[in-house]
């Protein structure tokens, strides 16, 4: 249990100016206890509790698990030459190496079994299916649907169709390919500053929302002549127009005030493509951006891909990508490992030490926002040369709002990766107990994180 | 077709290659329930609104199956954040319909006074473009719904268009605009109790997506009201009607989009050090520069298919003129070029656009460029590499003496584990290896020069233009072709019934000449393509490979 600090407390106390008016000075410090639920989570202003996040952070082709596992357990874990940049994070991080995907007999799927083995917990069968839902849709039919975005996709790569976020083969959500797109998104119009003084709401929304409620009434004359799967899909529909209405519901009241919500400026400009730096720059104002939309409460699920399946990644001037070195460098016979390939590995270990630096820097509650988050980093395979989905890196960043301890790391020694996607349901307060299909289905969560 | 020309048809190819006279009465398969493209939401926006109104906005990225977003626009639903898109667009396009610039041109009526409710005017206009948007005339219901809903807003914000506007974007965000969905009745054949007839609306928008690439024009609308299009002579009549339009031409366009995969457009990544030729403008002439080889070729011109691989004409714009080494007069705009004969290059595998779209950011691909005229142009399936593949043998093969592309993919067909499927794709691939990977001839790679000669299945060529005579050779592209543009007019697989007519569309094609729009004519007059059996496109569903993989974008595994 986190205690309450002095300077925490008298932070929060500014953002009640509004409704204690000058009362606040005559409150004693023990009052703020008011803002802590019995499991001593922190609360925000209105009382309730302060959100919990979900994220999924995703790179391509994987780590060398020689140079990226490392040797010992637990909290003193020993750190590794390519986990040498999250040194500055590993207090709020977990590490989990080992963890598989189980082939179940079917064939590996080059750069697809890997992550949707992980996402959706089983081998998918053919290549051109996937049993989802993938586990960040889970999440979010459970914490998603009160919020002005169900969850938010982005890509570093520049591509829409760069994600692996999907309710099933037929909606895959698109990512957000731009950050300046990223960025209207959230805090153009539609965006309602949680803190401002005044709210009104827009007359507009009401007209929306009475056009969505003309097309839901076409439901039931359209789906007499499907067949399940078409039936199905118009479903889906269906569900993206409620998302919709729910959204514009909650852009006619008054938001709750937050502490940790502020409006950033606009990202500038920069292009969209592969090469290398641009996807740093990318990122880096991808994940800004998010960790506002965070903090104001505007998603509580979102999924970044810093790199793709089968990594697009290259240098300029180069005429390899990342993927195509894992398969054609030679492998330094000094260094026993593939140097120009690797590069992308620290990179991408670079990325996702920044990542969590950003959540981590925008104070919330008695914390900071990283703290009621949890975000899930994995790669479609472990050694991408051979496509190997044995040992696939994971790693985890915040406490999911109390629900995690971090800083440790712990090794699957070859158990199923549904384990991990187990851990992190139940960490978001899923009511789930088993997870996974045929031989990924497993019951046991990684207890060694669980609080 | 009329039936005497079908007897007569049947007759030569009986003599010829015994025509199976069942095959062209063969019954469609299941229905199907497309989403709408990017290009089919902006015709029916031009179509509804007319030219001056933009469309701007982000789609829902195509999801390839079979080799064609055709049939993934049968599998693919809307997503939560696809439909925050449709609605946003929608919202865009009603403002500029109700703009005090454009609403007169664009509106059947005007309302008696702009802050007042005028329900007859309303309803006249949502009956009208509902009609266009919807591809069928509205119901009483319909439109009743949205003149009310419409009435209380413009009350409410005192602004008839305030509330005319929610009107419009109800249409535009409804499911039977943004999906197509074919509707049927029983036809009532004691001997085929389970085969449906496609209602004539649904026939006609089926049609006109096939034809056009767009919804049904006035004409057609009104002959499906009327119930005509179960009528034959009156169906057929229609389909030369469309053939004849110049909207023929973006339907041609938006199919061979699909199948030569031209969304990969939209993602194009190249490194502008290793090509500093290469810019947006230029990839976007490249594609066009395709698409107007086509049209000019198939319509404009003698129209046999397999010219496409042979003609040394192309529509040239400056920013390509240095690809080719041509030298381009017009400064801005298309003129007509002929490739030079000191260059091996003809044909559409020769095009820039091919070579820049299957090929790596940094260099050619072989690999890419084989895998793709195996699965798109000879309809064959390539399986993935296996995914523990034992690259040592690649690893040491990547010295530095082996500059050349040919030399570095030996491994390829010394290595039988490799040679099974590389033996398919690289000789054809690497008969190209004179285009770079922006498509700009070169005669050597790292200072080595460049052998194009190989085995295209038995027929040895020197170079990409004997390559592409060999294409045109092969009776397996025309029967790709065939097939391709079967699944995508009815946005899925040939169910195991209508393989009959496909072997006979493939024998009339020959028969006419390898002409495109005889080959849409038979498709579009076929009893398959009005009839169907079963309502669901999961039954027809097989395994394959689609897209998802990340291959097509990145490589593949071992795409060299």
């Amino acid at each position: 249990m986190r205690r309450i600090k002095p300077a925490g407390g008298i932070n929060r106390r500014t953002l009640l100016r509004g409704t204690l008016q000058g009362a606040a000075v005559s409150v004693a410090l023990p009052f703020l206890d008011i803002f802590l639920n019995t499991n001593g989570d922190a609360m925000a202003a209105t009382g309730a509790p302060l959100p919990r996040r979900f994220g999924t952070w995703f790179f391509g082709c994987g780590m060398n698990p020689l140079r990226w596992d490392p040797m010992t357990e637990g909290a003193d874990w020993e750190l590794t030459p390519e986990l040498a940049p999250v040194e500055s994070m590993r207090e709020h991080m977990n590490i989990l190496s080992g963890f598989s995907v189980l082939l179940d007999g079917e064939a590996n799927q080059v750069h697809r079994t890997g992550v949707f083995g992980a996402l959706c917990g089983g081998a998918p069968k053919t290549t051109d299916s996937v049993e989802g839902p993938t586990l960040d849709v889970l999440v979010s039919d459970e914490i998603g649907t009160r919020t002005r975005f169900r969850s938010l996709e982005m890509a570093a790569t520049g591509k829409a169709k760069h994600s692996n976020s999907l309710r099933d083969v037929s909606s895959v959500n698109p990512a957000e390919p731009s950050p300046l797109g990223l960025y209207t998104r959230i805090f153009g119009a539609g965006f309602a500053d949680p803190n401002a003084a005044e709210f009104t709401p827009d007359p507009n929304v009401l007209l929306r929302k009475s056009a969505l409620s003309i097309v839901a009434e076409d439901r039931r004359r359209l789906e007499r002549q499907l067949g399940a799967s078409d039936r199905a899909r118009l479903d889906q529909y269906f569900t993206a127009v409620r998302q919709l209405e729910r959204q514009l519901e909650l852009q006619m009241k008054k938001p709750p005030p937050l502490e940790a919500c502020s409006i950033p400026s606009a990202p500038v400009d920069n292009a969209l493509d592969s090469q290398i730096d641009n996807v740093m720059t990318n990122h880096s104002l991808m994940a800004q951006t998010l960790a506002l939309a965070l903090a104001c409460d505007q998603t509580r699920v979102f999924n970044m891909q810093f790199s793709d399946r089968a990594s697009s990644l290259r240098m300029p001037g180069s005429t390899d990508t990342h993927h195509t070195l894992t398969h054609e460098e030679p492998r330094d016979p000094e260094l026993g490992y593939q140097p120009k390939a690797t590069v992308f590995v620290q990179k991408s270990m670079e990325a996702w030490t920044h990542f969590a630096q950003t959540l981590h820097a925008v104070p919330e509650g008695n914390g900071t926002l990283l703290d009621n988050c949890l975000v899930m980093a994995h790669s479609e395979t472990s050694e991408a040369n051979t496509h190997s989905v044995l040992g696939l890196p994971f790693m985890t960043a915040g406490k999911a709002g109390g629900r995690l301890r971090t800083g440790l790391h712990v090794s699957g020694v070859g158990d199923s990766a549904s384990r991990v996607g187990l851990t992190m349901q139940q960490a978001m307060g899923l009511n789930v107990g088993q997870w996974g299909t045929d031989q990924n289905r497993t019951d046991r969560p990684i207890s060694e994180i669980l609080i | 077709m009329d039936n005497l020309s079908k007897l007569v048809i049947c007759a030569v190819l009986i003599a010829l290659l015994g025509c199976d006279s069942g095959g062209a009465d063969a019954t469609g398969g299941p229905l199907t329930m497309r989403r709408l493209t990017a290009d089919q939401y902006r015709n029916a926006i031009a179509d509804a609104f007319g030219h001056a109104v933009e469309v701007s906005g982000r789609f829902e990225p195509d999801n390839r199956r079979d080799g064609l977003n055709a049939i993934g626009a049968s599998l693919v639903a809307i997503t939560p954040s696809g439909f925050e898109q449709y609605e946003a667009m929608a919202r865009t396009i009603a403002d500029q319909v109700t703009s005090v610039e454009l609403r007169d041109d664009i509106l059947p009526c005007s309302p008696a006074a702009a802050d007042t409710v005028d329900d007859e005017c309303t309803a006249q206009i949502v009956s009208q473009i509902g009609r266009i948007l919807l591809r069928r005339p509205l119901t009483d219901e319909d439109v009743q719904a949205r003149v009310d809903a419409a009435a209380l807003a413009t009350v409410e914000r005192q602004d008839y268009f305030a509330g005319l506007r929610l009107a419009l974007v109800s249409l535009m965000t409804a499911p039977n605009f943004l999906f197509r969905i074919e509707e049927a009745t029983p036809a009532a054949l004691p001997e085929q109790p389970e085969r449906l007839q496609l209602t004539d609306l649904s026939l006609a928008s089926k049609l006109s997506y096939f034809l056009w690439n767009r919804g049904p024009d006035e004409t057609l609308l009104a002959a499906a009201e009327n119930g005509e299009l179960s009528n034959p002579q009156a169906l057929a009549r229609q389909v030369d009607r469309m053939l004849a339009s110049g909207y023929l031409a973006d339907g041609v366009r938006a199919y061979f989009e699909d199948v030569l995969r031209f969304d990969l457009f939209d993602d194009l990544d190249k490194d502008v050090a290793n090509y500093p030729l290469f810019s947006a403008g230029m990839a976007n002439d490249a594609k066009e520069q395709t698409l107007r080889y086509i049209t000019e070729q198939l319509l404009d011109g003698d129209g046999d298919y397999r010219t496409l691989f042979t003609s040394r004409e192309i529509p040239m714009t400056r920013s390509l003129g240095p690809i080719y080494g041509v030298p381009v007069r017009t400064v801005e705009g298309w003129e007509a070029a002929i490739l030079p004969t000191t260059q091996a290059r003809a044909g559409l595998l020769s095009h820039a656009s091919f070579a820049m779209l299957f090929s790596h950011p940094g260099r050619s691909s072989p690999t890419l460029r084989g895998v793709f005229m195996r699965e798109a142009l000879l309809c064959q399936t390539i399986p993935e590499a296996p995914a523990d593949v034992d690259f040592t043998q690649f690893v040491q093969d990547v010295a530095i003496e082996h500059k050349t592309a040919r030399d570095r993919l030996e491994v390829h067909s010394t290595q039988a584990s490799c040679n099974k499927c590389h033996v398919l794709t690289d000789p054809i691939g690497l008969a190209l290896e004179n285009l770079d990977g922006i498509g700009k001839f070169r005669r050597t790679e790292n200072q080595s020069p460049i052998d194009t000669s190989g085995d295209f299945d038995g027929v040895g060529f020197t170079d990409a233009v004997e390559l592409g005579q060999a294409f045109a050779d092969n009776d397996l592209v025309s029967a790709c072709l065939v097939q391709n543009m079967y699944r995508y007019a009815v946005g899925r697989k040939q169910t195991n019934s209508e393989r009959p007519l496909l072997r006979y569309l493939e024998s009339a094609f020959a028969e006419q000449g390898h002409q495109l729009p005889a080959l849409m004519r038979n498709i579009a007059t076929s009893e398959a393509f009005r009839t169907a059996t079963g309502l669901d496109t999961a039954t027809a569903k097989v395994k394959s490979r689609s897209n998802d993989n990340g291959r097509q974008e990145t490589g593949g595994s071992n795409a060299t």
